[in-house]
């Protein structure tokens, strides 16, 4: 048995630097089809330290942070710049818009938000009728997305219109161990991603996908695989936690992963069968650095890896999480060190990588 | 000056659920103490200011109830870090799944009040609203610091921060009904170089939205001789458009019906139009759902009114207001006041008999 390595040797550390930088990621609006906020601040923070920097077709940010290997393994990393969000549909005057749901949100979570709307982010709200007016057999179901709108005001004064694109006006915060924010899934990836870009390991080709469109079907992340063609991809998002105690106060086998439970590394999802050799590859790099990891239950959802593992001639790929409970609502919650540990083991897997980790199984 | 959505603003920042209304109150009666000649508490804690007629002598009175109470929720149980709570006041359970709230324990927490999610659920249940007990605060501490910092009791209050809408709007979690008790104030500020010929007592009541405890009590102990709940009504909206709801940002509404006494209905509706103020006759056949509905039968009965701000999305965290319908009915209210004389008890009555 090897011995275990100092875990805090040569580590990338989350400092107050980096809790800025996601601070921004999260409070910036970039709802799937829009991902311009995101973006610039993806750009501007991968400037210094990148190779080469691509805008594509589709507004994904391609970069490139290149090896000083002769024949380099080209490792892929993604994480999606998008959120869930909504789209104005149709101005109903004084204020007044009907709109619709971008990505997967439970119409439950919309009644009494406040919203931003806009590129000037134009305080708006969800509202819904009051429950003095409800009748007795509308309490029995939840309130109907169709009969929602957003409401700015009635002198709004053409400031937004149909096609502009709204979500969940909430203002990042931290509290003891915990983040608190909207769109953590996916701005934990961005942020890790950007210091990966930062701190590059110089033994691979680093190619790290800033996608767009994961929440309408994987749609960034479907192209910039086929651009960066890369030997092997990680998908870097957040997964739902659903570690609650069960009403019937069984034991929950449902929880998906778990917050405080460091990466949750992906075995099987409704997309993707990861890569056995990853996966292994993966467990390995935690023990041997005793980073904390769990598995993600295999199950319904998906990442990104869902069709980059498809792409060309097939990618050999494998999703890694940071937990996070909320996820699709107004606002998420994420433990600081389970960022930290995602960090960590991503860090460690890019340094410690090697072809021959991609050999086939002989057994 | 009072700069109405500066204060409004700040009396929307402050807790004050029914029952625990200090916080609040401390700011009205900083508010309040130099426009009024006396201020007191209520033996319950409702808020008294007194302006007082200008000559020596007894003088019949005037009182003005906005209730300052705000609902919320109260930790009923911790289990494993996971905070367990009810409710205070009417909550619509359809609007409270990914809110944040402030949980009020040794210090203020912020959480996260969601609900069981569907899966861990018996699956007839997916979809459906959630019940108060499949509800639950997340603070994100370690279970020994939540146990440590909250107890049972606690008060839970909607964190959403006001925001400043078009239009002159302002949306945010108990403008029902700190909107009325910032109309009262501008009120008292309008009064402020008038001599009037009749007492005024402003008071921010307590538990309307529980018991109306507060009007029920502050009526009895300074028995006035007219008594006007200054409350929010239903604004037209989204899903709103009945015969209940009244335009944003057109005024107050009078209220007519069996909560109020119909000769000052009529004295607001004309005091109203001669100040030519936009306005609404509401009718409330049954009820009024405010403090009137307690001052009414307070000691041997009180002659009350029903003055009222539209008021869109009530009981959600981002409840929505005109900043002019609360000036408007400040000044109706100042108008009504300062048009009082020492005989106008009978004149208006006099007026509505038939």
């Amino acid at each position: 048995m090897s011995p275990k390595i100092n875990p805090n040797s040569g580590m990338l550390t989350i400092g107050p630097a980096q809790i800025a930088l996601l601070e921004r990621l999260s409070n910036a609006v970039a709802v799937s089809g829009n991902e311009d906020e995101v973006r610039a601040i993806v750009l501007e923070s991968v400037k210094p330290q990148a190779d080469d920097i691509r805008v594509d077709a589709m507004g994904n940010v391609l970069v490139t942070c290149h090896s000083k290997a002769a024949h380099p393994l080209r490792v892929m990393l993604d994480a999606h710049m998008d959120e869930v969000g909504f789209m104005l549909v149709e101005d109903e005057g004084e204020g007044i818009y009907a709109f619709e749901v971008l990505g997967g949100v439970d119409e439950r979570q919309l009644p009494g938000k406040a919203i931003w709307v806009g590129k000037d982010h134009l305080p708006g709200v969800i509202g819904a009728k009051p429950v003095h007016l409800a009748e007795g057999s509308e309490m029995h179901s939840a309130i109907p997305l169709k009969s929602l709108r957003i409401d700015i005001g009635p002198a709004n004064g053409g400031k937004v219109s149909p096609g502009d694109y709204g979500t969940f006006a909430t203002k990042f915060q931290k509290s003891g161990p915990s983040l608190f924010g909207k769109a953590l899934d996916d701005r934990l990836g961005v942020a890790t991603l950007i210091e990966l870009v930062k701190h590059h390991p110089d033994n691979i080709e680093l190619l790290v996908a800033f996608t767009v469109q994961e929440e309408l079907g994987l749609r960034g992340a479907k192209v910039a695989a086929v651009a960066l063609h890369p030997d092997l991809a990680f998908a870097i998002d957040s997964t739902p936690a659903f570690d609650f105690p069960r009403p019937d106060e069984k034991e929950n086998t449902q929880y998906n992963c778990r917050l405080d439970g460091g990466p949750a590394i992906y075995i099987a999802d409704a997309g993707t069968l990861s890569d056995p050799r990853l996966i292994r590859f993966l467990t390995q790099t935690a023990e041997k650095y005793a980073i904390p990891y769990h598995f993600r239950q295999p199950g319904g959802g998906g990442t990104n890896a869902g069709v980059i593992h498809k792409a060309l001639g097939g990618i050999p790929s494998v999703s890694i999480s940071v937990p996070g409970r909320y996820a699709h609502t107004a606002v998420l919650m994420a433990r600081l060190a389970d960022w930290q540990n995602t960090l960590r083991l991503v860090y460690t897997a890019l340094q410690d990588i090697t072809p021959e980790v991609l050999i086939p199984d002989r057994n | 000056m009072i700069e109405l959505s500066a204060f409004l603003k700040e009396l929307l920042s402050l807790p004050g659920l029914s029952g625990y209304e200090d916080p609040v109150r401390d700011v009205i009666a900083d508010k309040w103490r130099p426009l009024v000649d006396e201020l007191s508490l209520s033996k319950l804690g409702s808020l008294h200011g007194l302006r007082r007629a200008a000559a020596p002598g007894s003088h019949p009175s005037i009182l003005l109830a906005a209730h300052m109470d705000a609902i919320g929720l109260m930790v009923t149980g911790i289990a494993d870090g996971w905070i367990k709570v009810t409710q205070v006041g009417g909550l619509d359970m359809r609007i409270l799944p990914g809110q944040m709230v402030t949980v009020l324990g040794q210090r203020d927490l912020p959480g996260i009040l969601q609900m069981i999610p569907d899966r861990l659920k018996d699956k007839s249940k997916a979809g459906n609203p959630p019940k108060i007990t499949d509800l639950f605060v997340d603070v994100g501490l370690a279970a020994r610091e939540v146990t440590r910092s909250v107890k049972i009791g606690d008060l839970v209050s909607f964190a959403q921060l006001p925001l400043e809408m078009t239009g002159g709007t302002l949306a945010g979690h108990s403008l029902d009904n700190r909107a009325s008790v910032a109309a009262l104030t501008l009120c008292l500020e309008e009064l402020r170089p008038f001599n009037l010929a009749w007492d005024v007592w402003a008071v921010a009541t307590i538990q309307e939205e529980e018991t109306l405890l507060g009007a029920r009590t502050s009526s009895f102990d300074l028995h006035p001789d007219i008594a006007v709940a200054v409350d929010v009504t239903f604004a037209k909206g989204p899903g709103s458009n009945d015969h209940h709801t009244f335009p944003l940002g057109k005024g107050p509404t009078i209220g007519v019906g069996s909560n109020m006494h119909p000769a000052l209905t009529t004295r607001f509706k004309k005091t109203a139009d001669e100040m030519d103020l936009p306005y609404a006759m509401e009718t409330m056949p049954k009820y009024s759902g405010t403090d009137a509905m307690a001052m009414q039968v307070t000691a041997e009965g009180i002659p009350c009114a029903v003055i009222s701000i539209p008021l869109r999305y009530m009981h959600t965290p981002v409840e929505m207001v005109a900043l002019k319908d609360i000036q408007r009915t400040a000044r109706l209210l100042a108008r009504f006041i300062t048009q009082l004389e020492p005989d106008s008890m009978e004149i208006i009555f006099a007026e509505s008999r038939v």
